[in-house]
């Protein structure tokens, strides 16, 4: 276990460094993210009267257009200087590359979430720093990026990998995108937590179920 | 050390490497020649662990591959065309992570050390992305020495360096030949081969058709005897 | 296997007297439905599509997992094969149920849980073919496809829960109102409407196999051509 937790901490910490300095990643996301809901906000009309029903597909849609982004460019970095091999050469589970690769491309998301979020609320003065909708980020974020990691591995290595992580990604994350827009509008309508609990547990067997997948064909992925 | 025993490999169905026999021993510098196409890249990759042999046995350090590859990895350093460094990372950061993963500590010693070593210890703190490919190199050779490996393999190491960039990655490897470690270099510039290697084999069509310790060469060097060597199969062929 | 097999031969021929006697059967023994008239005759294989289109994406389901166990070539033929046969199907699927939706609903289209997750369906396998293309290296796609045939058939049973969690939350709109899982034109099948039902469901489900097999011939043929190109290939140069 120790050495698989060091496999992961080293990656992490690499990814992290390596976008401290150039915060191409993250700069390239928010943006786009920030592009996409000015977008919207001409695009639906978002009056103070469709606000509230709209906002949550309006971030979620945001969050998972800026995610394929991050994702491309995360997964582009191992392969363009052909550093997928050099982690490949070093006497490291797979497994752990996936959950490095994994975790880093969470902290990422997140991180675009915590500055979107409050920005979205100045915007259009919708509180979304509940503690409920949080919860949905992340369980939301999570499941995004457990298959996008995988399917972005893949994807960087085809001939058609700018277009191709989309069309992988998209038709996969459908329930995850459906339960997690629900959920979030029940939290800012304030409905009822009952109503709300199966798309949270819709979310969380998405998560269980996809990481447990990716654990388990990862390696099929990367070793020839 | 590095067995390797009747080694096919295909790739759906063409057949690249075709039954290849290879014995280096411990402390040898062998330069493996060919032609482009001739499998070169592939046969390093198997060595390497990083594809799979399709029939036949390949041993290194006496450890079976792919059955024993995290074994073998402990042992081995691997220095391709490409540099496997990460450009927005420094010198020093590139070589403590790779250490990392090979699971070493107390780093700071041994990268200082192989900077040194490669002469990039004034860069240490520069991001890879601005160095020159030459100096890219150097660092690369310093990744794949990281954890003392037995075993060093290079696929092209020379491709894309300008004169002094070939001439001080050749000191380099020079030193690392000298410290008693196994290398086998694929390679396209006879002349840098027939000055660092102790042993030339040459691979053409997925088989090695030759092979002579430097001493064994013809008089009139290895371009004579690449050229030979090349000829050889094709005789039979026609024959 | 240069030869078609015998049993191949009499399978095509048990196919075709199986799908013409379903034909028959829907149209003249079958009884005309109360309400919906001459339309529901499409929902005998409508239900046998859609079921055929399952199996042929849970074949390529298992013949993933087979070649991520075996990486024999033999299991990415019968993965892609089984794709193939699955799209085509789930294609008629959908068509037959837009047929039915057209008179029934008054629109061709419903976000109906399962006609959705079918079309969703369609969607990712495309996804799947289109991951093929991208890749050239045999053993490589292979792996790939592999991989994500197992995960687009994983995310299918979700997505479905997901539609229809959706959907009781949002009472329906278009058509008939509400929406009880299941209620999609609610009719009660008389027995005679279940035994035509049964034997399409049968009679597609032989035809699946026969395709199944015609397709997986033909990929192994595909792979003998490659193999005798690349031979005459070297002799040549």
């Amino acid at each position: 276990m120790k050495p698989f937790l060091r496999t992961m901490g080293a990656i992490v910490w690499k990814d992290l460094a390596a976008e401290w300095r150039s915060r191409e990643m993250i700069s390239g996301m928010l943006v786009f993210a920030l592009l996409v809901v000015f977008i919207f906000n001409f695009a639906l009309e978002l009056s103070p009267a469709t606000r509230s029903s709209v906002t949550a597909g309006v971030l979620w849609v945001t969050f998972a257009f800026a995610g394929t982004l991050g994702l491309n460019r995360s997964m582009a970095a191992e392969k363009d200087r052909g550093c997928l091999d050099g982690l490949l050469l070093a006497p490291v589970d797979r497994t752990a590359l996936y959950f490095g690769k994994m975790l880093s491309n969470l902290v990422f998301m997140l991180a675009v979430a915590v500055i979107v979020m409050p920005v979205y609320s100045v915007l259009y003065t919708v509180n979304l720093m509940q503690p409920g909708l949080w919860a949905v980020v992340a369980l939301g974020s999570l499941g995004y990026v457990s298959v996008g990691t995988l399917l972005a591995s893949m994807a960087v290595q085809a001939r058609t990998r700018d277009i191709l992580l989309p069309i992988l990604l998209f038709p996969v994350l459908i329930p995850l995108l459906v339960a997690a827009v629900k959920a979030s509008s029940g939290f800012l309508q304030a409905i009822p937590m009952e109503e709300i609990w199966p798309w949270l547990n819709l979310m969380i067997v998405y998560d269980v179920v996809f990481i447990s997948t990716a654990f388990m064909v990862f390696e099929a992925v990367v070793e020839e | 050390m590095i067995e390797v025993r009747r080694l096919v490999k295909r790739f759906g169905l063409k057949t690249v490497l075709r039954g290849v026999d290879f014995h280096v021993e411990q402390g040898e510098f062998v330069a493996l020649l060919g032609p482009n196409g001739a499998g070169k890249t592939t046969f390093l990759r198997i060595l390497a662990s990083l594809a799979r042999p399709t029939l036949g046995e390949v041993r290194i350090n006496g450890y079976l591959l792919p059955q024993q590859a995290a074994a073998v990895r402990q042992r081995l350093g691997v220095v391709s065309h490409l540099p496997l460094l990460y450009g927005d990372l420094t010198a020093e950061e590139n070589l403590r992570f790779y250490g990392r993963l090979y699971g070493l500590d107390g780093l700071d010693g041994r990268v200082s050390e192989l900077l040194a070593r490669v002469g990039l210890a004034e860069r240490r703190r520069d991001l890879v992305r601005t160095f020159s490919r030459g100096m890219q190199q150097r660092l690369a050779i310093g990744r794949a020495l990281i954890h003392q490996p037995d075993v060093l393999l290079l696929d092209e190491p020379h491709t894309g360096l300008d004169q002094d960039a070939c001439e001080m990655l050749d000191t380099i490897l020079r030193d690392v030949a000298a410290q008693g470690q196994t290398v086998v270099m694929t390679s396209h510039d006879l002349a840098r081969a027939e000055d660092l290697a102790t042993r030339f084999d040459v691979l053409s069509r997925g088989v090695i058709v030759a092979s002579a310790a430097a001493q064994a060469l013809p008089p009139e060097g290895l371009l004579s005897f690449y050229r030979q060597a090349l000829r050889a199969p094709a005789q039979k062929g026609a024959a | 296997m240069d030869a078609k097999p015998k049993l191949l031969s009499v399978l095509d021929v048990v196919t075709g007297v199986l799908m013409a006697a379903a034909t028959l059967a829907v149209f003249f023994y079958a009884p005309t439905e109360r309400v919906m008239g001459a339309v529901q005759k499409v929902f005998y294989f409508h239900v046998a599509a859609g079921w055929v289109g399952m199996l042929g994406f849970l074949a390529a389901l298992a013949a993933g997992v087979a070649y991520l166990r075996t990486h024999d070539a033999k299991w990415d033929i019968i993965g892609l094969a089984g794709v193939e046969i699955g799209m085509a199907f789930m294609l008629i699927n959908i068509v037959t149920g837009s047929i039915w939706a057209r008179p029934i609903w008054g629109a061709w289209w419903t976000w109906d849980p399962r006609l959705t997750t079918a079309t969703i369906m369609e969607l990712a396998y495309a996804a799947y073919l289109m991951l093929r293309q991208g890749i050239e290296e045999p053993d490589r796609r292979a792996r790939f496809g592999a991989v994500y045939a197992i995960v687009a058939f994983i995310s299918v049973p979700m997505t479905f829960l997901s539609i229809r969690i959706f959907r009781t939350i949002h009472p329906v709109v278009i058509g008939n109102g509400g929406d009880v899982p299941g209620a999609e034109g609610g009719f009660s099948m008389t027995p005679k409407m279940t035994q035509v039902f049964m034997f399409s469901l049968i009679t597609w489900s032989v035809l699946f196999v026969d395709i199944f097999w015609h397709r997986i011939r033909l990929g192994k043929l595909a792979n003998r051509v490659e193999q005798l190109k690349l031979k005459l290939g070297g002799r040549t140069a």
